[in-house]
């Protein structure tokens, strides 16, 4: 099954945020900082002013009026508001806002708005500055049992310190808003992952009701996470378009997408981990801090693989923020399982060689019976299966555990593994079906495709609940008006949106066989309702296809022009079971030594993450999480001049993400099954997990070749010289 | 961007007259064009060269090669006599930045461009490249990809180049043509150390226009090659490079021609590396003893440390693998 829009995608006619042709659109460019911490002293606006075309420049010497009602954020503390105050909290902040009437006039005019600064020396070091608890409650203290106690006395004991550099999300489709109003009505076109919390932020930023704001985002061109946010430019395209009377189009530069859309933070973390002589696990200590802005305090899942992934008796966890003059971050692939997943697997890895365990056979004697954190017994948790089946097709079983033990030429080549782990997250969601006389249908949630896949996948669940064929079935999404739907985050759209689509297909099928058996015309009649399925456009008893008639027939038969439902799904308030998906990865990596490169010669993700819809989507998942991981294990590292919070590489040139040539042979294979306590069509995540696990895969494959314990990340060629 | 004009020429003469004005040249307009994006560059008027008849590769009659200054990358790359005679031009080339840029981007254009240096190219930050007496914010910066050869503390921005560094290891001569009439320049004096004026990089007079490379003739056989080092396996720029080019005979190196990419302020010659070769049997201890001398005179920063030691390893892997050895 290919990408149903697949087709308005390679050839062009997928309408991205900025796509959008909209009649009387003016162009804005923002006016970013170019200090990190201080006041703006003033602003000249003359030469931009004064340029043919200009429609207007607004700053907070505007003191333009923006309600800001409260608007629960995604993080403790103060939004960052926009226009409303002198005080400069990062480098790129939005400082003022140029509109013209052409986009290449707003660019030069923006050029031409020099503000003044009384400037501060900023903060921006996290090894530097002083931290604080994480925000409660997302960042809890955790222990169970006694971990120092149990490090003192273990047979072995190993402390490490783990450092991971920052990285953005760098979608391809930079970020852009259209905001257009209609007496007190908003319309915005807008990348989002999340179309409800555009609408209702815009809504609390502006001071009107809910109902009054509309967001459409039918195209996303990727966007891992950083469009899960409500950031400043899409206020400060709404209030351009409100204070000049004109839509207003906004899209970020690339060099803008490092300032205020968000990005993973930096960590340093220290893991303590005591064991027994035959590897059992007896104490783990996790201390980790990570960056935030004085603003908001960030939070994310970063603390749940430390407390269920393996059996350990005595654990204990210490999170800490340390407040910086940079812009909040935001959960980004994988958020703190990734980072925490590259800490605890290549500590595993380090035990292991410590203990000339294999590394797979240690992770399996720690494999826990049921969640060691909660006691819940597993929906599913098929990790050593992956394992079994990953080292079979791997060559696991090949391998010279020694470090430095294979060499090709000048390249030493290793091999290892990881384990990948991501939680069920699942939300609430409605739907809303149509079957037209024709014998077509149309379904809608405002649910989101952020490359992912979503039309398709959710296709596939509408006609097979309705016994449609794909063609006859249309998925639309990416409009606030829609039945609502979470949002696009935390893989959690497959189980959540997918079990709504299905609800509401289930009833509008059971619309349509009510329909039928009562009908004395049709050849269902009188057919118990339960005796009766839906296959290839047809309605038919079940085990005799013969018996039955077509949706065409019955609607038209009964002057029907269409039928209609809308239904929903939310979880169980509190599951009895402890719901992740799991992942075993491996790596081949080769290293030449002596010039301090890497390269990866191959890959394999072997997956449980319960029924798969779409192979094709979820092999595209798995690549891309794959080269993600490989970006954050060997290249990506935004790099920030401390002296000055300036980002000396924003831009795709000298922030390095995988090209072709550094990703070969990656391969992936679902397990097959279905977990249908986690959620009525059986799926677990599956978009967060493929990308956890893989750095930490590659980190220890690099161990295996060369000897050397790398711990930061990136791995570039200065470490392995 | 600021506004500008854009005339398109279509000989030499109407260049050289739009060059007088004060015209730049643009031909591919794969880093001028990137760079006025980015208000680094700010030309008031653009002179559109790419017709010009500078487009062929020709044998010199002494055995050397010319080639054309708008030739583009992939054209030179892929043409028979350069893969031929010269396959470290062709491996210098085919290294650099991407296949789209390769087919825009042109030999003059190349050799004329400017630093990856992100302060350079960041017009909030201090750069005496982009506005002279406003200091090095890389000297104390972030200088991880920065030069450890030809600094200054005015500039530590490296050349990018990759076949700039090719040319100067085989000594090419740069043609120009100006208002003054045609002269040429020793490729190793055509772009300039930074010293105290970092913003002055190519030995070019005001309007003149390079019409072509030219490779001398070296004795046969010849080989040579090119070894880039970089964090990714392509569209990257380099952290060290080596170009090699040894002629061997009697199993004795005759002639040796090494320079350095990724170190310099420019492609930096090898001249003490090329004089432990001379007269010396191919080895490993070869090799290593020559190329011990690749990081002479570096002056490395806080960040880019590792690149001294990373050069002579360049250096000596090139050299085996062009010169052979156990």
């Amino acid at each position: 099954m290919s990408r149903v829009d697949g087709r308005l995608k390679v050839t062009g006619q997928a309408k991205y945020a900025a796509d959008h042709d909209i009649d009387g659109v003016v162009h804005a460019v923002v006016v970013d900082s170019s200090v990190a911490r201080g006041r703006i002293t003033g602003i000249d606006t003359r030469a931009a002013d004064a340029l043919h075309g200009v429609l207007g420049v607004i700053s907070h010497l505007d003191r333009p009026s923006l309600a800001y009602r409260d608007n629960p954020g995604p993080f403790p503390g103060r939004r960052l508001r926009v226009f409303q105050d002198d005080a400069v909290r990062f480098m790129g902040q939005p400082v003022a806002v140029v509109v013209a009437t052409t986009l290449e006039t707003a660019q030069h005019a923006a050029d031409l708005v020099k503000v003044s600064y009384a400037a501060e020396t900023p903060s921006t070091d996290l090894t530097r500055s002083p931290a604080v608890d994480g925000p409660a409650p997302f960042a809890r203290p955790y222990t169970r049992g006694d971990a120092q106690e149990a490090l003192g006395s273990a047979d072995v004991r190993m402390d490490m310190t783990y450092r991971l550099s920052r990285n953005h999300h760098n979608p391809m489709e930079t970020q852009a808003t259209i905001a257009r109003w209609d007496g007190g009505r908003l319309t915005v076109w807008d990348k989002t992952q999340h179309v409800l919390g555009t609408r209702n932020e815009l809504a609390a930023v502006f001071g009107i009701p809910q109902e009054n704001v509309r967001v459409l985002s039918p195209f996303v061109g990727g966007a891992f996470g950083n469009a899960l946010r409500t950031w400043p430019h899409v206020t400060i395209a709404a209030l351009a378009a409100r204070e000049l009377g004109r839509p207003v189009k906004l899209a970020l530069t690339r060099r803008q997408m490092y300032f205020t859309v968000g990005y993973r933070p930096a960590y340093e973390y220290k893991l303590s981990l005591g064991s027994t002589r035959r590897g059992r696990l007896t104490a783990m200590t996790h201390e980790m801090k990570y960056e935030t802005s004085r603003y908001e305090q960030f939070w994310e899942a970063n603390q749940a693989l430390g407390q269920m992934l393996y059996a350990v008796p005595n654990v204990s966890q210490h999170v800490q923020t340390v407040p910086l003059d940079v812009s909040t971050p935001m959960w980004m692939r994988g958020p703190g399982y990734g980072s925490a997943a590259f800490v605890i697997e290549t500590a595993m890895d380090e035990l292991a060689h410590e203990l000339g365990i294999d590394p797979i056979e240690l992770r399996l004697r720690n494999e826990p019976g049921e969640d060691p954190s909660t006691q819940q017994p597993f929906s599913t948790r098929r990790l050593r299966e992956c394992f079994r089946v990953g080292a079979r097709a791997f060559g696991w079983h090949r391998r010279d555990p020694r470090p430095r033990s294979t060499r090709d030429g000048d390249w030493l080549i290793g091999t290892g593994v990881a384990t990948g782990c991501y939680d069920v997250f699942l939300g609430q969601a409605e739907a809303h079906a149509r079957l037209d006389a024709d014998g077509t249908a149309v379904v809608q949630s405002a649910t989101h495709d952020t490359g992912t896949g979503t039309y398709t996948s959710m296709t596939q669940v509408a006609a097979d609940a309705l016994g449609l064929p794909m063609r006859q079935v249309t998925f639309r999404l990416g409009d606030s008006a829609m039945p609502p739907a979470p949002p696009q985050g935390a893989s959690q759209t497959m189980a959540t949106v997918g079990s709504a689509v299905q609800d509401t297909c289930d009833k509008l099928r059971q619309q349509a066989i009510t329909l039928a058996v009562e009908d004395e015309r049709s050849p269902l009649h009188g057919v118990d309702a339960d005796d009766v399925v839906a296959g290839g456009g047809r309605l038919h008893v079940k085990g005799a296809p013969a018996r039955g008639e077509t949706y065409r027939r019955l609607l038209a038969r009964n002057h029907r022009t269409h039928l209609e439902a809308r239904g929903s799904w939310a979880p169980e308030e509190n599951s009895r079971f402890s719901m992740y998906g799991y992942a075993a990865m491996f790596a081949e990596v080769a290293v030449d030594a002596r010039l301090g490169l890497v390269r990866v010669r191959r890959m394999l993700g072997v997956y449980d993450a319960g029924r798969i819809i779409s192979p094709k989507l979820a092999e595209s998942q798995a690549v891309g999480g794959m080269v993600g991981g490989i970006g954050a294990a060997l290249l990506e590292h935004t790099v920030t001049d401390h002296r000055d919070g300036r980002i000396v590489n924003a831009n795709l040139a000298d922030y390095l993400v995988p090209v072709n040539a550094d990703i070969p042979d990656l391969k992936a294979v679902y397990l097959d099954g279905e977990d249908y306590k986690a959620d009525p069509i059986g799926v677990k995540s599956l978009g967060e997990l493929v990308q956890i696990g893989v750095a930490p895969a590659l980190a220890n494959a690099v161990f295996h070749a060369t000897g050397r314990r790398v711990r930061n990340l990136p791995i570039t060629a200065e470490a392995l010289l | 961007m600021h506004p500008f004009s854009y005339t398109r020429v279509s000989d030499t003469r109407a260049a050289l007259d739009a060059g007088r004005r004060g015209g730049r040249y643009i031909a591919g307009g794969t880093t001028l064009v990137d760079l006025m994006r980015e208000t680094v560059e700010r030309p008031r008027a653009l002179v559109d060269i790419s017709a010009l008849p500078l487009r062929e590769v020709t044998v010199t009659r002494r055995g050397g090669l010319r080639i054309g200054a708008l030739v583009r990358m992939a054209e030179a790359a892929a043409h028979p006599r350069v893969r031929a005679l010269y396959p470290v031009i062709s491996q210098a080339l085919e290294l650099s930045a991407s296949a789209q840029l390769r087919n825009m981007a042109t030999i003059g254009g190349n050799i004329m461009q400017r630093t990856r240096c992100s302060y350079f190219r960041d017009v909030t930050a201090a750069c005496n490249k982009r506005e002279p007496g406003t200091g090095c914010a890389a000297l104390h910066g972030v200088n991880r990809t920065h030069a450890i050869l030809g600094t200054s503390d005015d500039c530590v921005a490296t050349h990018p180049s990759d076949v700039a560094v090719a040319f100067a290891a085989l000594e090419a001569t740069v043609h120009l043509l100006g208002p003054a009439g045609e002269r040429t320049v020793p490729f190793a004096d055509f772009l300039l150390e930074p010293g105290s004026t970092p913003s002055r990089e190519q030995a070019l007079r005001p309007g003149e226009l390079i019409t072509a490379v030219e490779i001398p003739a070296l004795p046969r056989p010849l080989k040579s090659g090119y070894l880039k080092v970089r964090d990714r396996q392509s569209y990257e720029f380099a952290l060290t490079s080596a170009a090699v080019a040894l002629h061997i005979r009697g199993g004795v190196i005759r002639e040796a021609k090494v320079a350095a990419g990724g170190v310099g302020t420019v492609p930096w010659k090898l001249p003490a590396v090329e004089g432990r070769l001379i007269g010396q049997r191919p080895s490993d201890a070869l090799w290593t003893t020559a190329a011990e001398r690749a990081a002479d005179g570096a002056r490395p920063l806080p960040h880019n440390r590792f690149k001294v030691e990373l050069l002579r390893r360049t250096v000596e892997r090139q050299l085996r693998v062009i010169g052979g050895g156990k």
